[in-house]
């Protein structure tokens, strides 16, 4: 998931007789399932969840370009470089989206920017990582893409209406990038000895971060709870993780590739597969800015946007004399 | 010279300029200054990236020799490459990447202006679809010149300098030699040097909207188009576009 250990503003779910008549009708008309607009009346606590939790999803769309643009100048085909490109495109415009749709909250798209530069705001916990070889490129669109779809696909129905809107725009495009991702990979499980190796070490180096995208286990957390009374949160993350488990694990069988965890089996009376859990304290660690990109994947964004101030400069500069000349015009 | 070897050349001046150029761009993926910027220059390399396969696609069923649009892209050294140096040449800062975008999509919306007329059909029809794009990429690029030519006073000076810098590239697109005179003479290609009337109007105009100063020496750089000398950062380009390719020749990616 691109949002990930977001901090639920407030103190957990409320009892009916402790809200106040306006939180009341809030929570009844999410109950009906009704979409709660900008202009609506919303609790506090709600906005900011609300902001941290769309502003983290823009900024990983963002972070996340980086990674896969480590292999645009390399990819091995015009179709390649092709497909990889358009993918890149449309997960900065999923950036574009989220932050229109965390405008709307009434926070702008700099300020959340300055947030994620200056280290205030996280972005998913798998962007920390890197891409060594051109499998990973296959490894990214198939797990990283099929993880956030997981995530995705439910928040179609979040209860707020801008970023609900933005998940059924954003959820086709990830499951086209899901299947090209797969397909890359695929390519390269079923091709040359050498290239299964890279298949096979994506695999290695991508499972356990991609199982890590989910978050920690959170079916005990009154955080958790009040996002999902909310409905900005649909399932737990067990759930979530389960489920991306079961589904991938098939899909790795077929390309002939091993899923890096002993204790993977299927489980006849769960009705699911059993698999270990990622190390959690390398999660913790990769959070806290101790990943193997972190500090690379924040220098990257700084230069960029330092060494864009006088191209946003130099255009805001001439919109403004453009709009005094037709003033003047007038 | 046949016809067929300088068709064959012709085309891949062509495929080799957007698939140069359309390279260098890709290469902002992810780092530009504005979320806006990113989708709009990984938009332009797309464009490339297919004009390029029609154009390399076409070169190599010309030549006849089993090559298709991947081999002849991958597999080709620098001496090989048939594209202008302009598409070569190193981004720089922002400025100069667009400013070297619009100094190209003027020469290639003038150039496939007339191909759209080629008495070759496929050729006619590339120029078609790729013609559409380029008017886009200029109507942009020219855009964004004009706004950072006449914005601040730095991006102003920016600006100045990259029109300094790539300046001398310019004259190379309206070389011609043996091979555009058989294209000429075939009705397949315009002879570049007849253009450069019309694109030194369109650059001037361009250039004052920006506030910008055309260098008066025309001194051209040249080398590119017929492979005798590109420049040194052809070689780095390729080193990273072709490694894949080059260093497991027997994958099917
Ligand atoms: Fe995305
Ligand atoms: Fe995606």
């Amino acid at each position: 998931m691109y949002a990930q250990m977001i901090k639920t503003a407030g103190t957990g779910v409320k009892d009916r007789d402790e809200m106040s008549e306006e939180e009341r009708k809030f929570q009844d008309r999410i109950d009906a399932g009704e979409k709660i607009e900008p202009k609506d009346w919303m609790p506090d606590d709600y906005r900011a969840t609300l902001i941290r939790q769309i502003g983290q999803h823009a900024h990983s769309e963002i972070v996340g370009t980086l990674p896969e643009g480590n292999w645009v100048t390399r990819a091995p085909t015009l179709e390649r470089k092709a497909i990889l490109l358009a993918k890149v495109q449309d997960e900065a415009g999923h950036g574009l989206y989220l932050y229109c749709a965390a405008e709307t909250l009434g926070i702008s798209r700099d300020e959340l920017t300055e947030d994620l530069l200056s280290g205030k705001m996280k972005y998913s916990s798998i962007f920390n990582y890197p891409t060594l070889n051109w499998a990973d490129i296959g490894a990214v669109g198939w797990l990283v893409d099929g993880a956030a779809i997981m995530n995705q696909v439910p928040l179609q129905r979040t209860s707020f209406g801008p970023y609900s809107r933005a998940m059924i725009r954003i959820c086709k495009e990830e499951s086209f990038h899901q299947r090209q991702g797969y397909d890359a990979i695929r390519a390269c499980a079923e091709g040359t000895p050498a290239q299964k190796k890279m298949a096979q070490d994506a695999m290695n180096r991508f499972w356990y971060p991609a199982l890590m995208m989910f978050g920690p286990s959170d079916t005990d957390s009154v955080h958790s709870a009040q996002s999902m009374a909310w409905k900005i949160k649909i399932n737990t993350n067990d759930e979530l993780r389960q489920k991306f488990v079961d589904q991938t694990v098939p899909q790795a069988e077929y390309l002939g590739l091993t899923i890096p965890d002993p204790n993977l089996k299927w489980n006849e009376e769960r009705g699911h597969y059993d698999f270990s859990q990622p190390d959690w304290s390398e999660f913790f660690n990769v959070i806290k800015g101790n990943g193997p990109c972190n500090v690379d994947r924040m220098a990257a964004r700084n230069k960029a946007w330092d060494d864009g101030e006088w191209v946003r400069e130099g255009m805001l500069a001439h919109a403004r004399k453009k709009a005094a000349a037709k003033v003047a015009a007038e | 010279m046949t016809r067929q070897d300088a068709l064959f050349q012709f085309l891949l001046r062509m495929g080799d300029n957007t698939l140069i150029l359309g390279h260098r761009i890709s290469e902002w993926c992810g780092i530009a200054p504005v979320l806006e910027e990113d989708i709009a220059l990984a938009n332009t390399a797309l464009d490339f990236i297919g004009q390029t396969q029609f154009w390399l696609g076409y070169a190599g069923e010309v030549e006849g020799k089993d090559q298709d649009a991947d081999r002849l892209a991958f597999h080709r050294d620098a001496w090989d490459f048939r594209n202008v140096l302009l598409c070569e040449m190193p981004n720089g800062d922002f400025g100069q990447t667009i400013m070297r975008q619009f100094l190209f999509d003027a020469w290639h919306s003038i150039f496939l202006g007339r191909l759209l007329k080629s008495s070759d059909p496929r050729v006619a029809e590339i120029a078609e679809k790729a013609s559409k794009e380029v008017a886009y990429h200029l109507e942009r690029s020219a855009g964004t010149v004009v706004a950072l030519g006449d914005g601040t006073e730095e991006s102003h000076a920016r600006m100045q300098a990259a029109l300094d810098y790539l300046y001398p590239y310019v004259g190379e697109m309206f070389l011609s030699d043996e091979v555009d005179q058989q294209m000429a003479e075939a009705g397949i290609a315009p002879d570049p040097a007849t253009l450069r009337e019309e694109y030194d109007a369109l650059v001037a105009r361009v250039m004052a909207e920006a506030t910008l100063n055309i260098p008066e020496n025309r001194y051209a750089h040249k080398g590119g188009r017929d492979g005798y000398m590109h420049t040194e950062h052809l070689g780095h380009l390729l080193c990273e576009m072709q490694w894949l390719q080059r260093a497991y020749p027997d994958a099917k990616w």
